[in-house]
């Protein structure tokens, strides 16, 4: 029960810095979202985002800085195993299961909803 | 013959009537303060129809319909169509007559496109090339979401925006003979750009295109804000609204109780939701040819100006940097 009162405060809290970059800038939704992944990556690099992990679990796993700690991961084991070639491949290798659930889940989910204006 | 007044108004020789209005909005406008003046109201988005884009043309289709119905004209009356909305290629428009069987211009003025086929449906009429034509606009929603932000299906958060696009379309029978409103001059706008660059901001953007419209038509045929019953501007919202007032005071112009604008009169601003109000083709459309229409027929109005406005952007220029392009059209109605 801690774990998930944990998860919902930091996931709360990211999804809340996105709400007010939203409201207080002029910052589009595509690019916030290239920011948290690039966040991701850079607080990643330098080994920052993972006490979050261990602290918070999925609230820190799910948002989009997650999967950018996951891109930073990534490529950092693969070139310590195969060189700087190792860039190239890491980071998507990493994520593949992100990557394929986001595509396999939202072609379902096109397929079995249609969108409508928000009531 | 049209006589050119001054630097760009024309008065009309001969009578150019608006014979009747239709108009048909979605949900949200059918919730709105002006719900009993629309001829009807659409709760679904796609009004029967498989895509947003669709769905517009349907209602811009059944909107023709039921004012040629209304107007008990047959579509072997009409000599022209002229119609538009926010669409690339003016899609909803052109897919709304495909099948109407009547010469057809497809009009591009964003949200001023109903003033500007007034203007040239107005033009035409007194010159003696047409008998009646229908001048249609319309909007939606959804599927300007799609044009000019993301689709729907995107599942984006919507920036807060500070005007709301209009589900609706209308439109009107203009005729050399009849009864009605007349339309007695007509005062096209030209493009004014200020420098906006904000695409949330579109009231800012087309408020100086309103005021310079106005003080033309003001200074080519001598009269004051006095002279009209109201100045109706298209969709300039309430921030854009308080603007040109400021605009036009700089210039000695006093609106007084005169102006409203259609976007801030089709929502209700403190419980809709829509900050600043409504926006799109459809707005000023469906006012006019609903609300401003039954107005005249109730003898609650004698003269009004009808100054539709766009915001002439597209999002790829606006990608690319470039500022908003503002346009009014003016036409002058009277009893």
């Amino acid at each position: 029960m801690v774990d998930v009162l944990k998860a919902f405060l930091l996931g709360g809290l990211i999804c809340v810095i996105g709400q007010l970059l939203i409201d207080l800038t002029k910052l589009t939704p595509a690019r916030i979202m290239v920011c948290y992944v690039v966040t991701g990556v850079i607080l990643g690099f330098f080994g920052l985002y993972q006490p979050l992990v261990e602290w918070g679990g999925a609230g820190a796993t799910i948002p989009l800085t997650g999967f950018g700690n996951i891109l930073a991961k990534g490529i950092i084991k693969k070139v310590n195993e195969e060189g700087l070639l190792g860039a190239f491949a890491g980071g998507i290798e990493a994520a593949a299961v992100g990557i394929t659930a986001a595509i396999v889940f939202g072609y379902i989910m096109a397929i079995i909803s249609k969108p409508k204006i928000k009531s | 013959m049209a006589r050119k007044l001054g630097s760009q108004t024309y008065t009309l020789d001969n009578q150019v009537v608006i014979l009747a209005g239709a108009a048909i909005v979605g949900k949200k406008e059918g919730d709105g303060p002006l719900a009993r003046y629309f001829d009807n109201i659409v709760d679904d988005e796609y009004a029967g129809e498989k895509t947003f884009e669709a769905a517009e043309s349907r209602i811009l289709r059944d909107t023709y319909v039921k004012l040629l119905e209304k107007s008990g004209k047959a579509a072997t009356d009409i000599n022209f169509v002229l119609s538009g909305d926010l669409l690339d290629q003016c899609t909803a428009a052109s897919y709304a007559f495909r099948d109407a069987n009547i010469p057809y211009f497809g009009l591009f003025g964003a949200c001023s496109t109903m003033s500007e086929a007034l203007v040239l449906a107005a033009l035409l009429i007194d010159s003696g090339a047409a008998d009646n034509i229908v001048c249609a606009a319309s909007s939606h929603f959804c599927s300007a979401e799609r044009q000019f932000r993301f689709p729907l299906e995107y599942g984006s958060q919507r920036t807060p925006t500070s005007q709301w696009t209009v589900t609706g379309a209308g439109a009107v029978l203009l005729s050399n003979q009849g009864q009605g409103p007349r339309i007695t001059s007509v005062t096209p706008g030209k493009i004014i750009d200020e420098g906006i660059k904000d695409a949330n901001n579109m009231g800012a953007a087309m408020a100086p295109a309103a005021a310079d419209t106005i003080m033309a038509h003001l200074r080519d045929t001598g009269r004051t804000c006095d002279d009209y019953d109201l100045i109706l501007t298209g969709d300039l919202g309430s921030f854009g609204s308080t603007m040109l007032r400021e605009l036009l005071k700089r210039n000695n112009i006093d609106l007084k109780d005169k102006h409203n604008d259609c976007g801030t009169m089709i929502f209700d601003l403190n419980r809709q939701d829509v900050v600043c109000g409504g926006s799109g083709c459809g707005c000023s459309a469906s006012v006019l040819s609903a609300y401003i229409l039954e107005q005249f027929s109730q003898g609650l109005l004698n003269r009004i100006l009808f100054v539709a406005t766009g915001a002439l952007l597209s999002p790829t220029r606006m990608q690319q940097g470039e500022t908003i392009p503002g346009i009014a059209h003016a036409v002058c109605i009277e009893a």
